[in-house]
């Protein structure tokens, strides 16, 4: 009788272990499939015209998405312009000085940030910038992301900050050190890996943003000469093709989504390297 | 002392820099809220509290409700939660408390990386390949088994309800999966051998001692993927089928708020219109606060500071 009963638990120990690890694949299946469909439709049609060529006009096959790659770089560094230097800064403000009080709240409020649908971002920079300015612009589009930037940028500042032991601040102002060369020369350097890490993903997550940049940014089917003036990304070109009835641009739309992930994916393992070496020198 | 002095100042300067850099989210917040505000005045003022209940949408009648948004949001929300829910969750305990060391940091990855697919890139694969197979496959086959459910009845196009709470569910997964974890890493050993130490199997340790521990850290990392899931946008636009009508089967066409931005916004050509979208983006953004907010007290109460710091 105990036995049987101990059986049974142990059965459906096993068993709900085995539909654990059923849930697990499931999770990762679609991950899989997406892989899976990108190489098989991108591949095709991924070609050195593609890289260096502008869109070519329905009806025409051929052409690229060369601006588009070119105006996701850009958009990213004017985003890095905005949110860097806020992000960082303000993550430094968190680590170093403040009173728990006040940090809470910044905290909560980058974190209630985080969780603003990306759509609202580009509405209100459309109010924003767009109206007065009478323009979709790259400007707008890269003000959006960098606004979208500031909290990611802050919240994993501060974290790799409170990595460096308090010793080193001390140390450095026992030798009459000033503060914030201190914290600049010391505490932000020591963390400077780490720090870029968090730059890196929050550019990997932004790169593949589409819906801050539809009423900002516009896109463009040609090269973008001044900034005031709409601009193509990625994204933007991989929407719209996605959505369009022609089977060429269904094509070109799989080339894009395919570029576009190996972008995130070379960011990602860029920090994954990153981190591997920053483990490895603390002896984790 | 002008030493000194000089030294103040540039400590003081770069405080005060640093501060006013920290303060800015505050500023974002505020602006966010007004920017949308004063674009809704319009609305707010001609349609009133109206503007929620009613279901009319029709930009050429100058007549706007956002009833069948917020009911295709919320709807096709909950689908995604119901998916992802148990799936994340039982993925989070497979990763800490079940599966072989060796598996543990590549399945790790491969979620991460599902988690760096851009919206837009799970759109188009939705597009192509899922809804086409929802429509021959899983719909008919859901159609034939619980049809005498009004939820899976009527035509089935592919584009549907149903097919955007899948895709919001396929990106919700990852985060729920990897806050859960960190909740679930954050039980002390000591529950667990206590338990272990009483004679429990594997999964009553799990259910006894980590599980039950863990509920309110779950419960707000659940609450955390509910406030995605009501913002998501391009994937969603790309196979709900953008047609605003309150439907009961899951199988109909829909309409999100996120989307309906998205769509219509460089279309609308009177300010009216205009307008009332920009109500509908105050409307979202009042509930993904609110329901961030939760999901954030939460996870704060129950773990400190880092349970929540992932996302």
């Amino acid at each position: 009788m105990d036995g049987a009963n101990h059986n049974w638990r142990n059965f459906k120990s096993l068993l709900l272990q085995g539909i654990a690890c059923a849930c697990a694949l499931c999770v990762i299946a679609p991950l899989g499939l997406v892989f899976f469909h990108l190489i098989r439709s991108g591949v095709g049609s991924l070609n050195l015209e593609f890289f260096t060529h502008l869109p070519k006009p329905v009806g025409e096959s051929g052409g690229g998405m060369a601006n588009a790659i070119v105006g996701t770089f850009m958009l990213l560094g004017l985003a890095a312009l905005i949110g860097v230097p806020v992000g960082v800064l303000g993550g430094v403000y968190l680590s170093e000085y403040g009173w728990s009080k006040l940090n809470w709240w910044i905290r909560f409020s980058a974190d209630i940030l985080n969780g603003v649908p990306s759509i609202i971002w580009g509405i209100v920079v459309y109010a924003l910038v767009v109206v007065p300015v009478k323009g979709f612009s790259a400007w707008a589009g890269g003000i959006a992301l960098g606004m979208m930037m500031i909290p990611l940028i802050m919240r994993t500042t501060e974290e790799v900050l409170l990595l460096v032991p308090g010793g080193y601040r001390e140390a450095a102002l026992a030798l009459g050190i000033a503060q914030w060369r201190t914290i600049v020369q010391i505490v932000v350097r020591t963390a400077l890996k780490g720090i870029i890490t968090g730059i890196l993903l929050a550019l990997a997550r932004i790169s593949g943003e589409t819906a801050p940049l539809l009423f900002t940014a516009f896109g463009n089917r040609f090269w973008n000469h001044h900034l005031s003036d709409p601009i193509g990304a990625l994204p933007l070109q991989i929407f719209s093709y996605a959505i369009s009835p022609y089977d060429d641009w269904h094509r070109q739309a799989w080339a894009g989504a395919l570029v576009l992930l190996l972008l995130i994916a070379a960011i990602n393992v860029t920090v994954r390297v990153l981190t591997r070496d920053r483990f490895s020198a603390h002896g984790r | 002392m002008g030493l000194l002095s000089r030294r103040h100042f540039g400590d003081r300067a770069f405080k005060g820099l640093a501060l006013l850099m920290a303060l800015s989210v505050f500023a974002l917040i505020v602006l966010i809220g007004l920017e949308l505000w004063s674009g809704s005045h319009l609305a707010l003022q001609k349609f009133g509290w109206r503007f929620l209940s009613s279901s009319g949408w029709d930009p050429v009648d100058e007549q706007f409700g956002a009833l069948p948004f917020i009911f295709g949001t919320l709807v096709s929300s909950v689908v995604a939660l119901i998916i992802a829910v148990p799936l994340s969750i039982a993925t989070a305990l497979y990763l800490t408390e079940l599966a072989p060391l060796w598996l543990r940091q590549p399945l790790i990855l491969f979620i991460e990386l599902l988690a760096a697919v851009p919206s837009v890139i799970l759109g188009l694969w939705g597009i192509f390949v899922m809804v086409p197979w929802l429509r021959e496959h899983l719909f008919p086959a859901l159609q034939s088994a619980l049809g005498f459910l009004p939820l899976f009845q009527g035509p089935i196009y592919g584009v549907s309800v149903l097919a955007g709470g899948i895709i919001i569910a396929i990106m919700i997964v990852p985060i729920i999966t990897s806050v859960s974890r960190e909740i679930l890493r954050s039980v002390p050993g000591l529950q667990r051998e206590a338990a272990y130490a009483l004679g429990a199997t594997r999964w009553e340790v799990t259910r006894i001692a980590v599980l039950s521990y863990a509920k309110k850290g779950l419960f707000g990392a659940v609450i955390l993927g509910l406030g995605r899931a009501l913002g998501e946008t391009m994937a969603v636009t790309m196979v709900i089928g953008n047609r605003p009508e309150i439907a009961a089967s899951l199988f109909a066409p829909g309409y999100t708020m996120a989307s309906v931005i998205a769509n219509e916004f460089t279309e609308a050509t009177t300010d009216i219109y205009l307008n009332a979208l920009f109500e509908i983006g105050l409307v979202l953004l009042g509930l993904t606060i609110l329901v961030n907010a939760a999901a954030q007290l939460l996870l704060k109460t129950f773990g400190g500071p880092g349970v929540a710091r992932q996302h």
